[in-house]
């Protein structure tokens, strides 16, 4: 029987196998940020262990930096000691930190594909959940908690059941005004946010094959939304084309070489997955959430469910309690107040290009406060140099500076109490965005419209 | 980490499915560089109003209920990764989540902290959570050792991994066993493909 891309990936990987059906698997790349790391370290000081492999960790802060000013110091206490603890550590290690101010530093999950560290075979990590998006390019990679960041620190390996797998396959043309955040979100509205757990999955389809890397990212990105441990896509010349040529992507022979082996990396035709998903490109419209989990997400022109299937009654009516929603309702003409455009899953220049594309020349409605946050340095750089910071502003949006911003509530970004955002980020639970925040997630081209509007609208009737 | 022994206790039912890390501990509350002192914001926004005074009604702030049990709806522990989730639980008290399904990453996270995750089927568990909510005094014994668990006069067997159950019952954690294997580990990083 043929191998899928993930067995192939994940057997390569294998450096014992124990009882209980555990694998001993071999990490090839750690990325560290300053929230889920401090503990790592500290087991490390405790147990008197070295790190085994500092030149396969990259660090970086992000959750909980501020966006405005990053040349000052932190000015709330606690966050500044973490983020001064996460220098202090990669310092006494000699770990790569990519510290604020640094060109490279950005959300950890945008500086790795950017940099070349992200590559099609590797195996690769972080105390983050949305680690999921480096599967774009072929990769296995997951979030672990804190007790593995320390596993990893002190082994460069984890020991892990082998999940199953799961192939989901969307083929087709999409519709206009449809992008990868509408892909994803439809997918989990389908299969709900318990609908993967168990799986790493597979994205196939010819939907799929034409999107752009970092398309390919917002979808891998969400596969944690759904549950599943991660989500990748077998590299092609899209994927070849982007990382060719990056800061630590291998050059001359040995890319050529990495590239030969890169090209076995897909699903044998014979290979057998645990579970099957297809989707038609077409049946995807622009989507937003309307519930407190990503999986309540509905097509923006469709009325909210009457109900949710057996069980999960309790949550759906705890769900519109706190957004405020009635069931069978239109979420069409709701006014919002707040627009948040970044996060790991839409701050790459693809979205801040979509985002200025359709406001250059617009003004954002009196209603809305609009805040975009670019996912690194490279992006707002780039931004800058294509001109896109003075179409935000002119469109009366506020451009920050890279980091995690208002997706955690974390850092000083937040949304009030009560107030609904629209925003391109990943999770839509109970104070996501700040205790009492109402988040409905959408892609940057809803948010830009709404933006725009000032309320929900059918955005296929507001196009370019 | 601390021998998992048998747990009888009285449990705190918590009715509501897709429980997501950040209701157990909100992101603004990560900020510590330690482990300890998780357990005050432990489900911080359910529990407490703005202004740090009680909400009535959620059943951690519900005095009838108590003990190292909590029993709650499907998918529990969804969303973030936070070992923090882990942390919070572990330092409230609580020994034993049981629950009808549970998410990978916090499942990890809480067997590598001597929390046992206990999955029971949607049927046990709304049984359960009847009985305490009737009578909060119902006692509930978890046998890791022969993977039972009994409320009142139900009861039910558990899964657990027989590697995962050794270690709980031997306090070990993953990191002993890895950092044993490094002549292994040296060996594979010669021979693998690595790019």
């Amino acid at each position: 029987m043929g191998k899928t891309l993930f067995d192939k990936v994940w057997d390569a990987h294998i450096v014992d196998q124990i009882e209980g059906g555990l694998d001993v698997l071999y990490i090839d790349r750690h990325l560290i940020h300053e929230v889920t790391s401090p503990q790592a370290f500290d087991e490390l000081t405790k147990r008197n262990l070295p790190l085994y492999r500092k030149e396969k960790m990259v660090a970086t802060p992000d959750h909980n930096i501020p966006t405005k000013n990053q040349h000052l110091p932190i000015k709330e206490a606690l966050s500044r000691h973490q983020v001064d603890k996460l220098l202090e550590n990669c310092a006494k290690h000699d770990v790569e930190l990519y510290g604020l101010g640094h060109p490279f530093q950005g959300i950890v999950h945008v500086i790795g594909p950017e940099l070349g560290i992200t590559l099609p075979g590797r195996t690769m990590v972080c105390g983050d959940s949305h680690t999921s998006t480096h599967g774009a390019f072929g990769a296995i990679a997951f979030g672990i908690g804190t007790s593995q960041v320390a596993q990893v620190m002190a082994t460069q390996c984890l020991m892990q059941v082998k999940p199953k797998t799961m192939r989901i396959t969307v083929d087709g043309e999409l519709k206009p005004g449809v992008l990868a955040k509408d892909v994803i979100l439809y997918i989990i509205a389908e299969l709900t946010a318990a609908g993967g757990t168990g799986y790493f999955v597979e994205y196939a389809g010819s939907a799929i094959r034409a999107l752009s890397m970092e398309s390919r990212m917002t979808i891998c990105n969400m596969s944690i939304e759904m549950g599943a441990r991660g989500g990748m896509i077998a590299p092609d010349d899209t994927t070849y084309d982007y990382v060719e040529g990056r800061e630590f992507t291998p050059k001359g022979e040995a890319f050529e070489a990495a590239k030969t082996y890169w090209k076995t990396l897909n699903s044998d035709t014979d290979a057998k997955f645990d579970k099957e998903y297809n989707f038609a490109a077409a049946a995807i419209a622009p989507m937003i959430t309307y519930g407190t989990n990503p999986g309540m997400g509905i097509k923006i022109t469709d009325n909210v469910p009457v109900s949710l299937g057996k069980g999960a009654q309790e949550s759906f009516k705890k769900s519109l309690k706190y957004m405020g929603f009635d069931p069978g309702g239109s979420l069409l003409g709701k006014a919002i107040s707040h627009v948040f455009i970044g996060s790991c899953t839409n701050s790459r220049i693809e979205d801040l290009r979509i985002v200025a594309d359709y406001v250059k020349g617009k003004q954002k409605a009196d209603n809305i406060t609009a805040l975009i946050v670019p996912g690194s340095k490279q992006v707002e750089k780039q931004a800058i140099s294509e001109g896109i910071d003075v179409i935000l502003k002119e469109a009366g949006f506020e451009m920050r500076e890279p980091g995690c911003s208002a997706c955690l509530a974390m850092n000083d970004d937040k949304i009030p109490a009560g107030a609904y955002c629209v925003s391109t980020s990943n999770r839509n639970f109970e104070g996501r965005q700040g205790p009492g925040a109402r988040t409905l997630l959408a892609s940057p081209l809803v948010a830009a419209i709404t933006a725009v509007e000032g309320k929900i609208v059918d955005i296929t009737k507001h196009l370019n | 980490m601390e021998k998992f022994e048998k747990v009888i206790s009285r449990a705190v039912p918590l009715s509501i499915e897709d429980i997501d890390t950040d209701q157990i501990i909100p992101a603004r509350f990560l900020k510590a560089t330690t482990r300890e002192g998780f357990g005050e914001n432990l489900f911080r926004d359910w529990r407490f109003n703005e202004d740090n005074s009680v909400k009535s009604g959620f059943p951690l702030s519900n005095q009838s209920f108590s003990g190292s049990i909590l029993v709650a709806g499907r998918n529990f522990g969804c969303g973030s990764s936070r070992e923090h989730a882990a942390w919070a639980l572990a330092d409230y008290g609580f020994k034993v989540v049981v629950s009808s399904f549970f998410a990978d990453i916090f499942k990890g996270n809480a067997l590598n902290n001597g929390i046992l995750p206990v999955q029971v089927t949607d049927e046990f568990l709304a049984q359960m959570i009847a009985k305490i909510e009737a009578d909060p005094l119902t006692e509930i014994e978890v046998d890791l050792d022969n993977q039972s668990i009994s409320c009142g006069e139900i009861k039910t067997d558990f899964e657990v991994n027989s590697y995962k159950k050794k270690c709980l019952q031997n306090g070990y954690d993953d990191i002993d066993y890895l950092v044993s294997l490094k002549d292994k580990i040296e060996a594979f990083e010669l021979q693998a493909i690595t790019i």
